[in-house]
């Protein structure tokens, strides 16, 4: 049946994406047309959307004299180069489109004790370099502690209806179940040992499944693609790896570097693959989940902005009930991603501290 | 902002918030849920134990009951018997006591109208005797006057004493 359904969602979607790409070979100025006269460059919408930015966007339209207008919520920025700080809001930088597209950009010829407004001068394309480092307080950055927020209200406040009855109801129970459903991933993949990697584990699954599904709700505040990050799935993984390595035990480390009981020749083999196995078990977790998010994400958004390339109403028909079916997959691939980082983590945490398997 | 290359900047602050997040949910979430539910757990085996246990003692307490039952009406029984035999013990003896006293009674009462019948027999010698001589002095006297109402006097007299 699902299976079915995605065939057919396949097959639509390669129709559409067919008559689109041959509408637009046969007319080539029309795409031209629809992608960036109108103002609608779809690629940049998309990827604007998907990577990260260092405004935070509400609204945006068109005034009569077709400009671009923006309103959105400017961000701090905090970049260090050569010896030098910055601290800036986001919107002290006129061209709010260059700072999202080029990244911070920062100018070689800066004063000392500059004003913040000397900054936007620079030509970006020139003499501007990108600073050392940028530890600016971008949207997925506010998107993250909005989660943490979030979070933190959520199993805080729980946590506290157990100190009124043992056997909480309502919304509680519901959290209780999640909690216990990461618990047992845990108990059951890491064994004894499990205890110290329970808190690990839930507030992985959590951070990751609440950010997914941040990133499904399409309004402000929401809407960011944070767990669709590789710098966040990246630092996720190695989270896994750092305790996977550190709490290993001897055997871990005698079978990764001797491979027992294979014959010697074979070693030669074995023990670089598993070596090499060691960074691509942390890896394979931050490219799958970063490859999900943020396909599922591209899928959407594409979906949607073929009513304005194909630029009919009638396109909106299909467009929105393929968003449809997408996005109620999304919002099972939310959890579901989370529950398959977690898992993995376990389990690999588990192969490594476990002396028998 | 690239999409394939990690920028350091939200490096930095992911790791830096999911530390801060692992610390203040560890503290404030994990450990008092796990902690409650760890609770309820061990109260929920201990409730169980405690049932079963319970269930064990009343079967013992049943077991016990239906002894001491038995035990009981095995009591009750010998008691029983021991009270029908008794009875018929007092029974019997109290007719044995009765028919000897019966039988003393009627000896008693056999001696005493022997007595009575030995008495009455001397009394009743007497008074034959005493009313043969009143008789006879009677007809001596009435020999005296007439013969022919000699019988009728010893009729008479016999008459007036009534034997009774």
């Amino acid at each position: 049946m699902c299976r079915k359904a995605t065939h057919i969602l396949v097959l639509l979607f390669a129709i559409l994406a067919n008559v689109t790409i041959a509408y637009a070979q046969e007319h080539p100025e029309a795409q031209h047309d629809a992608e960036v006269h109108e103002g609608l460059d779809m690629t940049h919408l998309i990827f604007h959307h998907v990577l990260d930015s260092y405004q935070w966007d509400i609204v945006g339209w068109e005034d009569e004299n077709g400009v671009e207008q923006k309103l959105s919520i400017p961000l701090p920025i905090i970049a260090y180069h050569d010896g030098q700080f910055l601290f800036a809001l986001s919107s002290s930088f006129k061209d709010g489109a260059t700072l999202q597209e080029g990244a911070l950009t920062w100018h070689m010829g800066v004063p000392e004790g500059r004003v913040v407004e000397k900054l936007l001068v620079s030509t970006p394309y020139e003499k501007d370099v990108r600073p050392t480092l940028d530890l600016s307080i971008t949207r997925n950055v506010a998107s993250m502690w909005l989660s943490v927020i979030v979070i933190l209200v959520i199993f805080v406040s729980a946590s506290r209806a157990y100190k009124k009855s043992l056997v909480p109801h309502g919304a509680v129970g519901a959290v209780e179940a999640c909690v216990l459903f990461v618990k047992e991933i845990a108990d059951e993949q890491i064994g004894e040992k499990s205890a110290k990697y329970v808190p690990y584990m839930l507030s992985l699954f959590f951070f990751i499944w609440i950010n997914n599904i941040i990133g499904l709700i399409p309004f402000f505040p929401f809407s960011t693609n944070l767990s669709g990050n590789i710098a966040f799935t990246a630092t996720l993984a190695v989270g896994t790896f750092i305790l996977t390595n550190f709490n290993a035990t001897k055997h871990y480390w005698v079978h990764n570097f001797t491979v027992p009981g294979v014959p010697f020749v074979m070693k030669f083999i074995l023990v670089p693959i598993e070596i090499v196995t060691m960074f691509i078990r942390p890896f394979t977790l931050l490219v799958r989940l970063f490859a999900n998010v943020t396909g599922g994400h591209i899928i959407i958004l594409s979906l949607i902005a073929m009513i304005f390339i194909i630029g009919h109403i009638a396109m909106a028909v299909p467009s929105i009930l393929l968003t449809l079916i997408i996005f109620v997959l999304e919002i099972i691939f939310g959890a579901l991603q989370a529950y398959i980082f977690t898992l993995l983590s376990a389990l690999y945490i588990g192969l490594a501290v476990n002396d028998e398997h | 902002m690239d999409l394939l290359s990690p920028e350091p900047g939200l490096v930095f602050w992911t790791a830096l918030t999911f530390l801060i997040l692992l610390y203040l949910l560890g503290k404030y979430a994990w450990k008092p849920l796990l902690g409650a539910i760890n609770e309820r757990e061990t109260a929920i085996k201990q409730a169980v134990e405690n049932a079963a246990k319970a269930s064990e003692e009343l079967k013992q307490i049943e077991a016990t009951k239906a002894r001491i039952e038995a035990e009981t009406r095995k009591d009750r029984d010998s008691i029983l018997k021991e009270a029908h035999a008794l009875k018929d013990n007092i029974v019997e003896e109290a007719k044995v006591a009765a028919q000897q006293e019966a039988q003393k009674i009627v000896e008693a009462a056999k001696a005493q109208i022997a007595k009575d019948r030995a008495d009455a027999m001397q009394d009743l010698r007497k008074t034959v005797a005493k009313l043969s001589v009143e008789i006879a002095s009677k007809v001596i006297a009435k020999d005296l006057e007439k013969d022919g109402s000699q019988n009728d006097l010893v009729e008479k007299c016999l008459q007036e004493c009534n034997f009774n």
